[in-house]
């Protein structure tokens, strides 16, 4: 079995059919965290990766939430969180053919004659060793979450120690707006 | 007014003043001492009740009787808790509703401090919106935007959370007019392509029906539904708190459908060729088994929400807006349409299917409710409370006017209704306001006889006392083989007596000749509260009924001689 046919830790393990992509831009009031979560579990939605970070105009966030759940309910869901009085907008950008990407640090612990397929690996997603120890490395690697999981399956061979994605975020194309 | 800097308590009912607030209902403790405080000086009217939950019931009585907010006012901690129950109740009718709760010091929040509750947290649920002040300048623009937040768009409960150094500390930030939320929109208009396609389908329709839900009552659009439904020739049918926006005793008026609603109106609504719902949002007491539900009718959904469209029910055509707006912009638009035929047959089944009970056999509460509505005529305001007296109310009490009719729909809580009649006469002195409560759901709030005592309110409270918790023991008959679980009141006060313990006068009704004498006696006392107790049969069933889940076809309407599957619904 080739170590790309696994499905490794730290990759998505949902059926993508179900993995939706939803930018909510809110006002920056205290509690539309919660909020926001939990329009999501009381519709029985798993969220998989939130960013949460300060946008353009101040005084306002934006929300890139990836979360995996019934998609007749979805745009149900997104009136409901554009309901709330904190969201300004919520849209869906599953299908959108928005710019996606996402970050992801790795830390491999590593003896001296498995660093050479490491490297290999790395240099192939074009990934960055960031810190190099004796008995380990960190990459880090951006991109599309696919070529993500895609790395971290080749990876997972051998001994990942950490792992941390950043989430995905996105932007939609041209003057339309996110 | 002085030139000494307010407190942030004193601010803030300031700013309660400047809403118009009239009323507080509210229940003090240490960390709302400030805010009772500043009510001394207030043109404001404090109601100091029994329990928080009465509070925010009468604050939500208040509101449904009038449309304007509701105010309630606790302290920390389990004060704050014990409003849960009310803003859920508020908050599943769209009722507006004001909470406004003392907290711990700022510096104590997180900390277990004395009678520390994270209220926000807890009652994100359950609110429209809310606010945990941490700012004493904050306050007049908070306050401004909760009472705009409750009383627009969807009407809901809004939360204002106070620590106490807030509302001890100055305040200085001058009062505030303008709103500024640029994620709140409150639609008004519908859109005209929606509406123009609405007005062909229904001009088109030849077995329409128009449901008048809670949005109508809200939006007081029933003079507009009238309208529209006496141009289209097409009857009406109401939900539970959609009652009392049509005139019930309007011919075409077919009165509440669902669960226990009458069998012609839920006739109508499984036969129809067209149902409009205007601000129903179709809850599952009425739609029954979902995908049976109306298959074969052209379906247009009016609300205020959009959230609401395709939540239950895919609609044909959705337009989002003001109800009473978007009737008023339908009128014009539509053709009359030969719907004779349609209403002869809905004419048949009101007469094959009348509402009925035997009028021996002991005292039924059907007849003392049929006998209420014969004496208020429709014009008193009728408050209920859960359970088979609000069944046999809703189905017996011909509302006639809009806002005349207080139930807890969506939540079904019991013990709203003696507290939210006391919240509707505060705000209507001037009528008649009866509530319809059970034995059990009474003794869930019946402190508030105090509250209703000490301020001479001319409040009627008639206790349906079946010694049960009669709609539970309903479903274990029918559906659970009869076998009784703690649905029996053994153990019930002589409620008579118990009304006379407070000072109240209270009359009994024991035999059907007593009813007429009794409830006339009640209804013209007017020197302060009067609770009439009917000692009805023990052992009584609600129909029709269409057991949770089945579809419209599956109704009974009288007991079946079978056993019957227990139902798939969740309630
Ligand atoms: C707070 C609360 N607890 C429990 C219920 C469940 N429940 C619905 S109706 C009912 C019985 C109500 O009994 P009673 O007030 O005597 O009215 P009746 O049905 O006998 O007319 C119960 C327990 C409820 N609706 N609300
Ligand atoms: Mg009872």
């Amino acid at each position: 079995m080739s170590a790309a046919s696994m499905i490794a830790p730290g990759t998505r393990s949902s059926d993508s059919k179900n993995m939706h992509t939803i930018s909510v831009f809110v006002a920056d009031e205290p509690g539309v965290l919660v909020r926001v979560a939990m329009v999501f579990s009381r519709r029985g939605y798993n969220i998989e990766s939130l960013v949460v970070s300060p946008s353009a105009r101040s005084g306002f966030s934006r929300m890139t939430i990836t979360c995996s759940g019934d998609t007749s309910i979805l745009e149900q869901m997104i009136k409901q969180l554009a309901k709330l009085v904190d969201v300004i907008r919520a849209v869906d950008h599953t299908d959108d053919n928005a710019y996606e990407t996402e970050i992801a640090l790795i830390k491999l612990q590593c003896d001296t004659d498995e660093r050479s397929e490491i490297l290999q690996i790395a240099e192939h997603f074009n990934a960055k060793v960031v810190d190099y120890g004796i008995e380990s490395v960190v990459l880090r690697v951006y991109g599309s979450s696919e070529k993500m999981d895609a790395m971290i399956s080749l990876l997972s061979i051998f001994k990942v120690a950490e792992l941390v994605r950043s989430g995905k975020i996105l932007m939609a194309r041209g003057i339309k707006s996110t | 007014m002085d030139a000494r800097i307010p407190t942030g308590a004193e601010k803030l009912i300031q700013c309660l003043e400047r809403e118009g607030v009239e009323h507080i209902f509210g229940l003090s403790g240490g960390a709302a001492i400030p805010l009772f405080d500043a009510l001394v000086d207030s043109s404001i009217k404090l109601i100091l009740v029994r329990h928080e939950q009465g509070a925010v019931h009468m604050a939500d009585g208040y509101a449904r009787a009038t449309g304007r907010p509701g105010v309630a006012l606790v302290t920390s901690g389990p004060g704050a808790t014990n409003t849960v129950t009310g803003l859920l109740t508020a908050h599943m009718d769209s009722v507006p509703v004001v909470v406004l709760t003392g907290q711990c010091v700022s510096d104590m929040l997180g900390k277990d401090g004395f009678q520390e509750a994270d209220v926000t947290g807890i009652t994100y649920p359950v609110v429209k919106h809310s606010y945990l002040v941490r700012d004493a300048n904050g306050i007049p623009r908070i306050t401004r935007e909760a009472f705009h937040i409750a009383t627009t768009g969807r009407p809901g409960p809004v939360l204002i959370d106070l620590p106490k150094d807030i509302t001890q500390g100055p305040c200085t930030a001058p009062f505030v007019d303008e709103i500024n939320l640029p994620g709140y929109t409150i639609p008004g208009r519908g859109e005209p392509e929606s509406i123009s396609a609405a007005a062909d389908l229904l001009s088109a329709a030849r077995r329409p029906v128009l449901c008048i839900g809670h949005g109508t009552v809200i939006a007081d659009g029933g003079k507009a539904a009238v309208t529209l439904a006496e141009k289209l020739g097409a009857p009406v049918v109401a939900t539970l708190l959609g009652k009392g926006a049509v005139d019930e005793n309007h011919p075409l008026h077919l009165g509440m459908l669902g669960m226990h609603g009458t069998a012609y109106a839920n006739r109508a609504v499984a036969e129809c060729d067209l149902l409009m719902a205007v601000g129903s949002r179709w809850d599952d007491r009425i739609t029954g088994k979902l995908d049976e539900f109306c298959c074969d009718a052209v379906k247009i959904h009016i609300d205020i929400d959009p959230a609401e469209f395709n939540k239950m029910i895919r609609p044909d055509i959705s337009i989002v807006g003001d109800a009473r707006l978007v009737l008023e912009d339908l009128i014009p638009l539509v053709e009359p349409a030969d719907t004779d035929a349609w209403l002869r047959r809905c004419e048949t089944w009101r007469n094959k299917y009348p509402l009925k009970y035997a009028r021996q056999g002991g005292l039924r509460t059907q007849h003392v409710i049929d006998r209420l509505n014969a004496l208020t005529q429709g014009q008193a305001v009728i408050a209920t409370d859960v359970g088979q007296h609000q069944m046999w109310a809703a189905q017996f009490c011909k509302v006639s006017a809009n806002r005349h009719w207080i139930s807890s729909g969506g939540a079904g809580t019991m013990g709203f209704g003696l507290p939210a009649a006391i919240g509707a006469q505060f705000a209507c002195p001037n009528k008649k306001v009866w509530a319809i409560v059970g034995d059990g759901g009474f003794q869930m709030t019946q402190a508030e006889l105090a509250t209703a005592a000490i301020h001479d309110l001319r409040i009627k409270c008639l206790i349906i006392n079946n010694n049960y918790l009669g709609m539970v023991r309903q479903w274990q008959e029918l559906f659970f083989e009869n076998r009784l679980s703690g649905v029996d009141l053994e153990g019930n006060p002589d409620f008579v007596k118990l009304a006379q313990a407070y000072g109240i006068k209270a009359l009994r009704i024991r035999r059907p000749a007593d009813i007429d004498r009794i409830l006339a006696q009640a209804h013209e006392y007017d020197d302060g509260p009067c609770v009439v107790v009917a000692e009805v049969a023990k052992e009584d069933n609600v129909f029709p009924m269409i057991p949770a889940g089945a579809p419209m076809t599956g109704m009974i309407i009288e007991k079946p001689k079978h056993r019957l599957d227990k139902p798939t619904g969740s309630t």
